[in-house]
């Protein structure tokens, strides 16, 4: 049974499946057909609805996103965007004004990921609407429209939403742990009876706490879990796998937020790649901006750290910036938990160092000097998957390489460090010769594929030169293209 | 008399920038697709099984599995069916399932029905299906080498001596041009439906861009006369071409499987499925060779244009010619020989594609310009202004004396304004100074470079196929004055509709809300051409003008003869009928002439003047005129990755006397970044057994928001048509979409300044920062 608010009317849900998507939900049962479908996989963003709780409104990708990660929350279609009285949202007026739409199928979508930024104040649009694509208008009326909206209060029937789910039970996310450690966190499995979703043979799990979590993945290691579901989503809706027995995580407040100390920085395994981009920020600005190019904002928004890092993949962002920072990895089974360098957890393609029923807690970093530069190369510039993705943590002392951390996605089977070219660099000056003496020492460390993204030449090619851009940027030479004005 | 108090403040008409017809519907979600469309209760899902290798035997195929799965209700091989209807809009060669033999890898095999969509996609893995496969023919060298290809040998147009002009030249400039498809990636993907009605009759909705073929090719495939088969478009989203024919084996399959069970079926293919199965833009490679005088003029050229067309004849035969008549673009070609040679491979069947091979000519002399600048040491400015065709009429600019007026295929160029058109345009996108500045930019940076790149469009307007060029209307006044128009166009949000209404608005002199705009259909109006070849707002704004004037004429006739008054005085405008010294409102003159047993209802019909073409000679008239355009791109490009952006884009563009300004715009915006988008990070890749392994959008890039140009000038070019269109407007869908190649142009600019001038890049395209890469290797390798 899974209960939430759809347009302002609360829903009852007995009797579906678990991974009956929102999408199939709102077209096939409510008979809502403003949500589109354009590709059922969470890349084109028409599908887009607004999600609202606790910690504000979120745009989301309908299509990966099953009916028990909706528990408790707020749901709004683009049938419950105008007024109630049918005055448009100034977001919908500002699209019609500026001749936003043509084809219209991608319409929906836009406006409902609009109407999120314009509740959030959002106005970087580039970024805000890089989930959405439109193939008729070439966007500039669009981002003309989003501009004009930009300044027109947010609607009553929206406001009052944010206003009333902010001051409803909290998740919490402040400072993780909080939870693990209150009393409500201990006592999971009275609050928390396995939550069966309808008909289907298959055990649902929702838990509230990790420890909740931990007893019952000890008990069925074969299960499924399911963070954002911007990866399982695609297994359901594309592959149709069978999951097997499922846990949904997202009520798992414990396992979310980010902790910052003096020497480490502590990230939840459910933070979601939205919420650490702003900590990023801080601490490691390029990262913060590989992570804007992560997915979409809706991707961003379901698509958890631990996510990102438990599924192995060899071309996930997160994981080689995450390697070259030095971070450890915390798994837990049952009730021990152990702790592994990051680089450590991926053996080979698809296999990683984790044990059945042991499950990512969480990610460490140590606090440090910022010298991390992360480059995203792909097709295209925003919400791609990398073609390669390398991550340069390097430390010069006195014009010498003292260390070095370098880590790249894209060129083996799993993400990985560079060790050769580390090699090559430390204890050399930190100088065009020694960079140029160590680009052979790719070759040692990587024998990428050829795929549709790259070929190996290119992977190869472009991996030296980022080493090559790395110290170009050190040495203050204008590489940034983002940068450029005509 | 008084004028009647509905009479709007203002009534507007043609020439005025209003809002698409159905835009509140589209941003509140009530914008009803196919898929949308509630069916009676009962209804099926179809799901088609897909072939697994891409040529070769069906051996076996099982579907014992498929039937027992969960919801399924029918499950169908070739051999189950009784008949297996053809799909192909030109040479009857695709079977709706494949029928023994294997062409490329994604033929639909079998047919499945369940109560869901999802049921019949999951119920499709159930299948045993055993295969016996060939080597497939999958690449142009492929081809070539087996000489698989439509028709029996090349065509070829051209006239005089190419190769002695060529030889006799001062300089020569040769190369080759590879360049990729484009898949569609209309956001709704393709979709029927079709209701069984009394008496065998079928009803069937339908996102296409071509009703009356879906209605035709249903009718056959039923054995039903063509009055038995009614199809419905309200509107698609998105066709761009991909719906002209593509959309044909799911209607078909819709409604057999209604006939079959008397059950509402429907049909929607998922993403993966619609990029697997159905066709894309023709990718090509042209080889050129050229001679040019001192002038940079070229004095004789020899293009030889190679087409994959996939494994059906689809449309390839008229794509594959419009890029032979694209081969001039805007530029004189004293001698040229153009051969044309159209593949047949084991993938996907190649489609229309908005320009429908006109981009893919095009390109081939844009790169020609661009080398011979190289090669000369000249801005390609320069060149490209040395080689126009003669500015047209009166407009006081020097056109280069030598030039003649005539295309290769012998229609006289008699409208050319781009020598106006690009001065404009070089004045208002600054660009001789941006050229100098950009130079001392890349001499001062070592890591990014800058590039420029002003390239014009001169783009064929009418279908090639002769017969094409006509279309009808059916206009209805009712008694209160209000208005209901239909045509045999189709609405794909360019916003045809919205502009038809304008007309009809601006016929009868009442405000375009006046006008309602119904879904094309095919038992209001018969025998429609696809809307395609731009051609919707100048056939069906004809048509629906002409079935409005006759309504008007009959009202004037009327109500000039009660009153005494000479019909030819009789005046409609600003919401009011004039007769004489009376004014009436519309409403009140529709309601008296209805009173008067005045019928208030015509056809209308409308078939394209002056135009003849035989296209086996490759001579004649098949263009009734040309639109014109230009664009003037800058970009940035990292020469460590060949990550690029476009900084800049300034775009003049020819819609005649617009009949809606700011959808014309849109269609130059949007057009210009989906060219961008072909010739820059949109790539196809197919694997080396032939699977398309870009079929989705994880992997198929199209351009994102941030992809469009930082600063994007767009704006109009004055004048109206020379030629006699509604209101001398002019088509604008195709068009502005080969302004995209200034991007690649200015993308193999800024690779140019990472040499020493010693090479010319020949940047193919796309160019992915894979290609821009290499070229920038091939640039530093030669200097050093």
């Amino acid at each position: 049974m899974v209960e939430f608010t759809l347009n302002g009317a609360h829903v009852r849900i007995d009797g579906e499946p678990p991974t009956r998507t929102l999408l199939d939900w709102l077209r096939e049962t409510r008979g809502l057909t403003g949500t589109k479908e354009g590709c059922n996989e969470g890349d084109c963003g028409a599908c887009t609805v607004m999600v609202t709780d606790d910690l504000g409104a979120r745009a989301l990708n309908a299509c990966i996103l099953f009916l028990p990660q909706l528990s408790g929350k707020t749901v709004r279609t683009v049938e419950g965007l105008a007024a109630p009285d049918g005055t448009l949202h100034p977001v919908q007026q500002a699209m019609i004004d500026h001749h936003g739409a043509q084809c219209g199928f991608c319409t929906p979508g836009f406006v409902m990921s609009m109407a999120t930024a314009h509740a959030n104040g959002a106005q970087d649009y580039d970024t805000q609407l890089a989930g959405n694509l439109c193939r008729c208008t070439g966007y500039a009326p669009i981002h003309r429209a989003a501009e004009a909206a930009a300044q027109a209060p947010v609607p009553q029937h929206i406001a009052s939403e944010l206003a009333s789910a902010a001051s409803a039970a909290p998740t919490n996310l402040s400072s993780r742990g909080a939870a693990a450690n209150s009393a409500e966190g201990g006592q999971p499995a009275a609050r928390n009876p396995a939550a069966t979703c309808g008909t289907t043979d298959a055990a649902v799990f929702q838990p509230n706490t990790s420890d909740a979590l931990a007893a019952w993945y000890l008990d069925n290691p074969g299960a499924t879990l399911i963070a954002g579901a911007t990866d399982v989503g695609l297994w359901v809706t594309k592959q149709f796998r069978d999951l097997g027995p499922v846990a949904f995580l997202n009520a798992c407040a414990d396992l979310r937020g980010i902790d910052i100390t003096d020497d480490t920085v502590t990230i939840g395994a459910m933070t979601t790649l939205t919420e650490l981009l702003p900590a990023m920020q801080k601490l490691h600005p390029s990262f913060a901006d590989m992570i804007r190019r992560y997915g979409s904002v809706q991707v961003r928004n379901a698509a958890t750290v631990g996510g990102n890092v438990a599924n192995g993949s060899p071309i996930g962002d997160s994981p080689p910036a995450l390697i070259a920072l030095g971070a450890t990895l915390h798994l837990r089974k049952g009730d021990s938990r152990r702790a592994l360098l990051l680089e450590d957890f991926f053996l080979e393609y698809g296999k990683q160092d984790r044990s059945p029923g042991e499950f990512v807690e969480a990610i460490s970093i140590p606090r440090q000097t910022d010298r991390l530069r992360c480059y995203k190369i792909s097709k295209r510039f925003d919400q791609d998957i990398s073609a390669l993705c390398g991550c340069l943590n390097i430390t010069v002392e006195s014009g010498t390489v003292t260390a070095a951390r370098i880590a790249f996605g894209g060129m083996a089977g799993i993400p990985k460090r560079a060790s050769a070219v580390e090699t090559a660099l430390i204890g050399q000056p930190w100088t065009d010769a020694s960079v140029t003496a160590a680009l052979p020492a790719f070759a040692q460390d990587f024998s990428p594929l050829s795929d549709m993204r790259a070929s190996a030449q290119y992977r190869l090619a472009s991996a030296r030169n980022l080493l090559r851009r790395y110290l170009a940027e050190d040495l203050g030479v204008n590489v940034s293209a983002l940068e450029v004005t005509p | 008399m008084n004028v009647g108090t509905r009479r709007p403040a203002m009534a507007r008409g043609v020439g005025t920038g209003m809002p698409h017809d159905a835009a509140r519907l589209h941003v509140t979600g009530q914008a009803r697709y196919v898929d949308d469309i509630p069916l009676p209760q009962g209804a099926l899902h179809l799901a088609f099984g897909l072939s697994d290798i891409a040529a070769g035997r069906l051996t076996s195929i099982d579907l014992t599995a498929v039937r027992t799965a969960p919801g399924v209700v029918g499950a169908w091989g070739a051999a189950d069916l009784g008949i297996n209807p053809d799909c192909s809009p030109s040479n009857h060669d695709e079977p709706l399932l494949s029928d023994g033999t294997i062409h490329y890898l994604g033929q639909p095999l079998f047919l499945v029905a369940a109560d869901s969509h999802l049921a019949a996609r999951q119920a499709v893995r159930c299948a045993a299906i055993t295969t016996k496969a060939d080597t497939p023919i999958l690449t142009i060298d492929d081809a070539i080498a087996a000489d698989t290809r439509f028709e029996d040998g090349p065509r070829m147009y051209g006239r005089g001596d190419p190769d002695a002009a060529i030889d006799a030249a001062a300089h020569q400039v040769s190369g080759r041009l590879e360049m990729g498809g484009q898949e569609h990636f209309y956001l709704e993907g393709q979709a029927a439906a079709a209701i069984p009605q009394e008496g065998g009759d079928m009803l069937v909705h339908s996102s296409t861009q071509h009703p009356t073929e879906i209605q035709h090719k249903v009718a056959h495939a039923l054995g039903v006369p063509m009055h038995a088969v009614r199809v419905e478009t309200r509107r698609m989203g998105g066709g761009f071409g991909g719906k002209e024919s593509q959309g044909n084996a799911l209607a078909i399959a819709c409604a057999l499987v209604a006939a079959q069970t008397g059950r509402p079926v429907k049909m929607r293919y998922d993403r993966d499925d619609d990029m697997m199965i159905t066709g894309k833009r023709h990718d090509f490679r042209i080889d050129y060779r050229a001679g040019i005088d001192d002038a940079g003029r070229i004095t004789g050229i020899d293009f030889t244009q190679y087409a994959r067309c996939g494994w059906a004849m689809d449309l390839s035969l008229p794509v594959a010619d419009r890029a032979m008549l694209h081969a001039d673009n805007a530029y004189w070609l004293p001698a040229v020989r153009i051969t044309s040679h159209r593949l047949r491979t084991n993938t996907q069947s190649a489609t229309a594609y908005r320009g429908f091979g006109g981009p893919q000519g095009m390109l081939g002399i844009e790169r020609v310009m661009d080398h011979i600048a190289h090669q000369l040491g000249r801005d390609p400015l320069e060149i490209r202004r040395a080689n126009y065709y003669p500015e047209a009429g009166e407009r006081n600019v020097p056109a280069s004396p030598a030039a003649g007026t005539t295309t290769p295929y012998g229609q006289e160029v008699s409208d050319f304004v781009l020598h106006d058109l690009t001065t404009q345009l070089e004045q208002s996108a600054d660009y001789e100074s941006r050229r100098a500045n950009i130079a001392n930019w890349n001499a001062k940076n070592t890591v990014l470079k800058r590039g420029l790149s002003l390239t014009p469009v001169k783009f064929g307007i009418s279908f090639t196929l002769t017969h094409l060029n006509q279309a009808g209307a059916l206009v209805h006044v009712y008694q209160d004055g209000s208005i209901a128009m239909n045509h045999g166009g189709t609405e794909m949000g360019q916003g045809l509709f919205q502009k038809v209404a304008q007309v009809a608005a601006s016929r009868f002199g009442v405000d375009v809300t006046a006008v309602k705009i119904t879904a094309t259909d095919t038992a209001k109006v018969p025998n429609t051409s696809a809307t395609a070849a731009s051609s919707g707002s100048d056939l069906n704004g004809m048509a629906v003008a002409a079935a409005c004037d006759t309504i008007r004429s009959r009202m004037a006739a009327h109500l000039a003869r009660v009153r005494q008054a000479d019909p030819a005085d009789v005046c409609f405008a600003g919401g009011a009928v004039h007769v004489g010294q009376d004014v009436l409102s519309f409403e009140d003159a529709a309601a008296e002439c209805y009173m008067a047993r005045i019928s208030l209802s015509a056809t209308g019909f409308y078939s394209t003047p002056e135009i003849t073409w035989d296209r086996i000679k490759g001579h004649g008239r098949p263009f009734y005129y040309f639109a014109y355009g230009a664009a003037c791109t800058e970009v940035i490009l990292d020469t460590l990755t060949g990550e690029n952006r476009i900084l800049r884009t300034d775009i003049l563009h020819d819609a005649g006397a617009s009949l809606n300004p700011a959808l014309d715009i849109g269609q130059i915006e949007g057009g210009y970044v989906q060219g961008a988008g072909w010739l820059t990070m949109e790539e196809l890749v197919w694997d080396d057994k032939g699977r398309l392994r870009t079929h989705a959008p994880s992997t198929y890039k199209i351009p994102a928001m941030g992809d469009r140009p930082r600063i994007f000038n767009v704006s109009l070019y004055d004048a109206e048509n020379r030629e006699d269109t509604i209101y001398r407007s002019k088509a604008v869908g195709e068009p502005p979409f080969m302004l995209g190649i200034s991007a690649l142009m200015a993308l193999s600019d800024a690779v140019a300044a990472c040499g020493d001038g010693s090479i010319y890049p020949a940047l193919d395209a796309p160019a992915t920062p894979e290609r821009l890469l290499a070229a920038i290797a091939r640039m530093q390798d030669a200097a050093t």
